[in-house]
């Protein structure tokens, strides 16, 4: 099993959701988040001044997948995400040891 | 005699140029972080407390009192004595004295929260309650006296229609003074002071606009044709202020702001102040954008200077103030008002002396016993909060509240 940690543009949240949910992924996580990457944030003016904002709102959405969906799922990511522009994220995976479905007691790929 | 036209006019006004004060707390309010709206907001409505206080007992008679040496009004009106229904014998005559007092009052109130954008984000409450009482009593009330109180400078016919000087010019050098005094805020210069929430001070430009209605349309002291000549000015230079600041700043920046067009407008309307009652609607285009251009510079220049006038009191209020001081000396009219002057257009050069007389001595007078108060209270009280609660906002460390939970 492994984690996929995908950082996306705010906007691409509901496409990138659709996509999941059309491959059969029934849940992730959500947080709102904030960074910046190569290009350092961006600039706002204000009565003149410029201000350099450091860190950019994003999404973090984390699906837990079993290891043969791992490939299919990065895919829909990547194609429901991008925009082709600087800002479009990063996605991570990381190895899951465990899984337990606290309702039942159900573990790893049934408590998926 | 009491003219019952007058009377509902003014007394309506005067309800007008209280609401700014409010609208004023919310422009302000807007444009600072999140954990200080609070803190900003009250710097401008406790005004409306201790400055009624202070005008009904001591600032309406120095103001508007009997004449003594042209400096000043004696106090033989304290606590509103003599002040009755019927109309004063000097000012305003057709309306009751009791009227013209209130609608003053709202004029003083606005006129030291104004300076409070000066030093947005890191003085205590105390020191500044202190501050704005002692101000109000030795800045606000005498530089009344002199212009609208029958004092010295109205004796050298320096015009100031509704408080380009009275109001604008004192405020703004006050905050000038301020800002030397009390320094930046911390991180100024590499930390990020944006606008926590820009329609909160779209709404302040609003209230603001709509009671400025009140205060130069009231400055008339009658609902009479001077009247709407002032609130026509005025829209018309709030106007103009707005597109000249949103044009330079769409040329120089690429893109038009709402900072920007607020920004704008309410230059237009402290320009305009001066000499709203005293000039036609197509000089109040041209001083509304005249207006939109220097306030627009002075702004800008702040932000090359590294100095730290948070809200932009002295490039708005003040330069708008004496930009508009001096172009009542160029544009203002007998054809359009009477009772009123003649400028540099109408052939009257003597006019412009007159004014620029006026901004100097308020502006020096302002600035010397500003900086003597502010620097007092510094050494007895300490006016900045400590670094730690420059850090966690004035909300909570002054009082004890959180705007946003």
């Amino acid at each position: 099993m492994k984690k996929i940690e995908a950082i996306v543009k705010t906007f691409k949240l509901e496409e990138v959701k659709e996509a999941l949910t059309s491959i059969d992924i029934k849940g992730m996580t959500v947080t709102e988040v904030k960074g910046y990457g190569r290009q350092k944030g961006h600039t706002e003016v204000y009565r003149g001044a410029e201000y350099v904002v450091d860190f950019i709102p994003k999404v973090k959405l984390e699906v837990i997948v079993p290891d043969d969906m791992v490939d299919k799922t990065i895919e829909m990511v990547v194609e429901a995400a991008r925009t082709g522009k600087i800002g479009d994220g990063k996605i991570f995976i990381i190895p899951v040891d465990k899984v337990i479905r606290v309702r039942t007691g159900e573990v790893d790929n049934e408590a998926i | 005699m009491v003219n019952g036209a007058d009377t509902a006019f003014i007394l309506a006004a005067a309800g007008l140029v209280l609401l700014m004060t409010p609208g004023l707390a919310l422009f302000y309010a807007g444009m600072v972080r999140s954990e200080n709206v609070l803190g900003t907001i009250m710097q401008s409505l406790i005004m409306i407390s201790i400055i009624s206080l202070e005008w009904i007992y001591i600032g309406y008679t120095m103001s508007f009192g009997p004449d003594v040496a042209g400096v000043v009004g004696d106090l033989s009106m304290f606590a509103l004595h003599g002040v009755t229904n019927a109309p004063s014998e000097t000012y305003a005559t057709t309306i009751p004295q009791t009227v013209f007092m209130i609608y003053q009052c709202m004029f003083a109130v606005i006129t030291p929260a104004l300076i409070t954008g000066a030093f947005a984000e890191r003085v205590r409450f105390a020191p500044f309650a202190i501050f704005s009482l002692l101000w109000a009593v030795l800045v606000y009330n005498p530089v009344c006296h002199w212009i609208w109180g029958g004092g010295w400078l109205a004796g050298l016919n320096v015009m100031d229609f509704a408080g380009g000087l009275v109001v604008h010019a004192t405020c703004g050098v006050a905050a000038l003074v301020a800002v030397m005094v009390i320094g930046p805020r911390k991180g100024h210069g590499h930390t990020n002071f944006l606008p926590h929430n820009l329609p909160m001070t779209m709404l302040g430009t609003g209230l603001l606009w709509f009671g400025w209605f009140g205060f130069n349309g009231g400055s008339a002291l009658a609902a009479d044709g001077i009247a709407a000549t002032a609130f026509v000015a005025t829209h018309l230079a709030g106007m103009a202020g707005m597109a000249m600041w949103t044009a330079l700043e769409w040329i120089k920046l690429g893109k038009p702001t709402t900072l920007g067009a607020a920004s704008g407008a309410i230059s237009g309307l402290a320009t305009i102040t001066p000499a709203a009652g005293f000039v036609g609607p197509n000089s109040a285009v041209i001083i509304g954008l005249i207006a939109g251009l220097v306030c627009y510079l002075a702004v800008n220049f702040k932000a090359k200077m590294q100095f730290d006038d948070s809200l932009d009191v002295v490039g708005i209020h003040g330069v708008g103030g004496i930009t508009g001081t001096l172009l009542l000396g160029v544009f203002a009219s007998k054809a359009v008002n009477p009772g009123g002057v003649d400028g540099l257009l109408a052939g009257n050069i003597s006019q412009l002396g007159s004014q620029l007389i006026g901004i100097l001595v308020v502006c020096g007078y302002t600035f010397v016993v500003s900086l003597i108060i502010l620097k007092g209270i510094d050494h007895f009280m300490g006016l900045r909060v400590s670094p730690e609660a420059e850090d966690q906002g004035l909300d909570f460390t002054e009082h004890s509240e959180t705007a946003y939970n």
